[in-house]
């Protein structure tokens, strides 16, 4: 676990870090956090049950217990990643452990959407890219400096062009992300819309 | 972009706004909250000192906590206690209606909203659930949210969303004897595999979906969310309005025919365009069984296990990780494959007809004396209604444990969980590593009436040995 844990807040347009490789397909939340895990009223001690079950198997040898990934914050999977349950535990446990930005193959569109939701930007690369970058942190660590504003992430070594919807960067940059307050903006629209839906006013209440 | 399918009619009619960074705000018709995604969106909406704008739109049940064995309060499991009194606290304080424990309308949230008739065509459902895509069977665009959407339909009744594209799944002909519902979502998943539908909205139509009830269609519906789509529907038909009519929040007397004339102009039009259309014959279709760690891992009954080399590279290494996971060997039968435990429940199959149907295969038989097996209705209702028929007589006489409505072992939040590597037939819709509770135990999803055979011989089985 890192040092104190503090929510992103606000706009994002910049992540610098360590690369944490994590090989595998269609890694389902489940895996993420296990279910028991989700008997809790906060998110708070997610973090250091994240991939639990996974971690206890390697034994000491999963990416996540390895001390020189300690200090990481980028996590780097491959395709399908948050796949099944639409529990935002599995965003919330990454972040609480330290993951800030996430880049894959390839998302689960829940999962996504979550991740949005609670600030941590996911950017998509090719499968080649994404293989070269998990290799290159078998060997050395891999420290990127992500520029939301250009979707460009640098190395020493690397330049990537990254991949990510317009919408969700537009969103981080602007802060937008935390969507509460700008859907609360349309209040007057929300209550239009509420009015001119038909079974609104044809459903029969429960009693 | 598809145009005039009743995905896109519904999503315009919901629209409340294009975002500025280019999403959509869309209303949400129905709001569906549980136990387990909700205390953390209430928790957000007192930080943010926000209140519940549409109590009347959001309806609560309590599932995947709830211990089957016994109900009485608290519960054994102080944690789980302390969550359905959170949600209890939660909808008293807001005005939200809560179907608790003993209501008579508890359940699977899945379960619970058709049976009352909120689930209804035209609406925009959602809830803290991946498997909401469930309620599309009715020609609704039902799909799972996260925490923080749920705050967000709390605060505002609307979410900030992406519009989806449209893919129209054909089913031609009809499912053969002993093949069911569940067999042809297993089948399309393994045709199209778990991650075709991201981005997507499953529309399923053909023949073979005309055919099926409307629990079958939830059935299909339900599954949408593991081939990737996190949004399933069916045109509504006239099997959609006289399962809706009459139920407790259906639309009554002068608004019933309102209703059905405007139900009936939502289904997509006959030359509406999709992003994509896959057609499959349905009466090829076998009784299906997953033999690996995802849904899409699934063969005929008859079939071996794929070898590394039928594979294409991408799901080669998924494979690898099965093969270790599960102990099976590439080219090795399912069938015969002796199981530990079978468990018949879950939003997926946890509904009347499903246990009819199970009931059917067990009348007469016992469980193998190797098997724990054990019947979870899906709601209050479907417990009831079981009753009535002597299905819980027939369950216990053949050595099925008969338990009380909630998820169970489908994600195993409670105490029903498998122990070690054992090995479960399930009817439930996850086969993950250590989805049902153990870090080793093994899934293998199959059609309640699969289940049910499996239980009696003590392995998988076909069921059309049964029902010949």
């Amino acid at each position: 676990m890192k040092s104190e844990f503090t929510q992103p807040i606000g706009k994002i347009s910049n992540i610098n870090g360590q690369c944490i490789p994590l090989i595998g397909n269609d890694i389902d939340t489940d895996r993420i956090i296990p279910a028991r895990f989700l008997k809790c009223v906060n998110f708070d001690s997610l973090g250091e049950s994240v991939f639990e079950d996974d971690r206890k198997t390697l034994k000491g040898r999963h990416p996540f217990d390895l001390e020189e990934n300690k200090n990481a914050s980028i996590l780097i999977v491959n395709s399908n990643f948050g796949c099944g349950s639409s529990r935002e535990h599995a965003p919330q446990a990454l972040m609480r452990w330290g993951i800030k930005a996430i880049i894959g193959e390839s998302f689960a569109d829940i999962f996504y959407s979550n991740c949005i939701a609670i600030g941590i930007p996911c950017f998509t690369l090719p499968k080649k890219s994404i293989e070269e970058m998990q290799n290159y942190c078998d060997n050395q660590f891999l420290f990127l400096e992500i520029d939301l504003k250009k979707s460009l992430a640098k190395s020493k070594d690397l330049n990537l062009n990254l991949e990510i919807r317009e919408s969700s960067r537009k969103m981080f940059l602007s802060g937008e992300w935390d969507a509460t307050s700008t859907l609360l903006d349309n209040e007057n629209l929300i209550e239009n819309k509420f009015n001119q839906l038909p079974y609104i006013k044809f459903n029969s209440h429960y009693s | 972009m598809s145009q005039d399918t009743l995905f896109d009619k519904v999503w315009d009619l919901h629209k409340v706004s294009s975002l500025p960074g280019g999403s959509d705000q869309i209303f949400i018709g129905l709001h569906l909250i549980h136990e387990v995604t909700s205390p953390q969106a209430f928790g957000a909406l007192k930080d943010k000192n926000l209140k519940v704008k549409f109590p009347e739109r959001t309806v609560a049940t309590v599932d995947h906590i709830v211990p089957t064995d016994n109900q009485s309060r608290p519960f054994k499991d102080n944690l789980a206690e302390q969550m359905i009194e959170t949600l209890e606290r939660n909808c008293l304080e807001h005005k939200i209606k809560f179907f608790n424990i003993g209501s008579g309308n508890q359940g699977i949230v899945h379960v619970v909203a058709p049976e009352l008739g909120l689930t209804q065509p035209g609406m925009t459902i959602a809830c803290g659930d991946s498997h909401t895509s469930t309620h599309g069977a009715f020609g609704s665009i039902a799909f799972g949210i996260g925490t923080s959407q749920v705050r967000d339909v709390l605060a505002s009744q609307t979410i900030a969303i992406n519009k989806l594209k449209v893919r129209q799944i054909w089913c031609d002909k009809k499912l053969s004897k002993g093949v069911f519902a569940k067999d042809l979502v297993l089948h399309i998943i393994n045709e199209l595999g778990v991650k075709a539908g991201v981005g997507f909205a499953y529309e399923f139509a053909g023949p073979a979906i005309d055919e099926l009830s409307m629990e079958e269609r939830m059935t299909i519906c339900n599954m949408s969310i593991e081939g990737g789509a996190r949004c399933g529907y069916i045109n509504p038909d006239e099997k959609t309005f006289s399962y809706i009519k009459n139920k407790l929040c259906a639309p009554k007397s002068e608004h019933w025919d309102k209703a059905i004339t405007w139900w009936k102009s939502l289904k997509s039009d006959e030359n509406s365009i999709y992003d994509d259309v896959i057609k499959l014959d349905a009466s090829k279709v076998e009784p299906t069984v997953t033999w690996g760690i995802t849904p899409g891992q699934s063969i005929s009954i008859n079939q071996q296990i794929p070898l590394l080399d039928d594979l294409s590279p991408n799901d080669k290494l998924v494979a690898k990780e099965a093969y270790e996971y599960m102990s099976f060997k590439p080219g090795q039968y399912i069938k015969d494959t002796p199981v530990d435990v079978c468990f018949i429940g879950s939003c997926t199959n946890g509904r009347i007809s499903d246990l009819r149907v199970a009931a059917k295969v067990l009348k007469n038989k016992k469980v193998s004396k190797n098997v724990k097996a054990f019947v979870v209705p899906g709601s209050e209702k479907v417990a009831t209604k079981a009753k009535q028929e002597g299905l819980d007589q027939i369950f216990k006489d053949s050595g099925f444990q008969w338990r009380e409505p909630g998820c169970s072992m489908c994600l195993a939040m409670n105490s029903d969980k498998l122990i070690g590597n054992q090995v479960s037939a399930s009817s439930s819709n996850r086969n993950f590593k250590g989805r049902q509770g153990s870090p080793s135990g093994r899934t293998l999803l199959m059609s309640p009436a699969m289940v049910a055979a499996a239980a009696i011989n003590g392995k998988v089985s076909d069921v059309r040995e049964f029902i010949k």
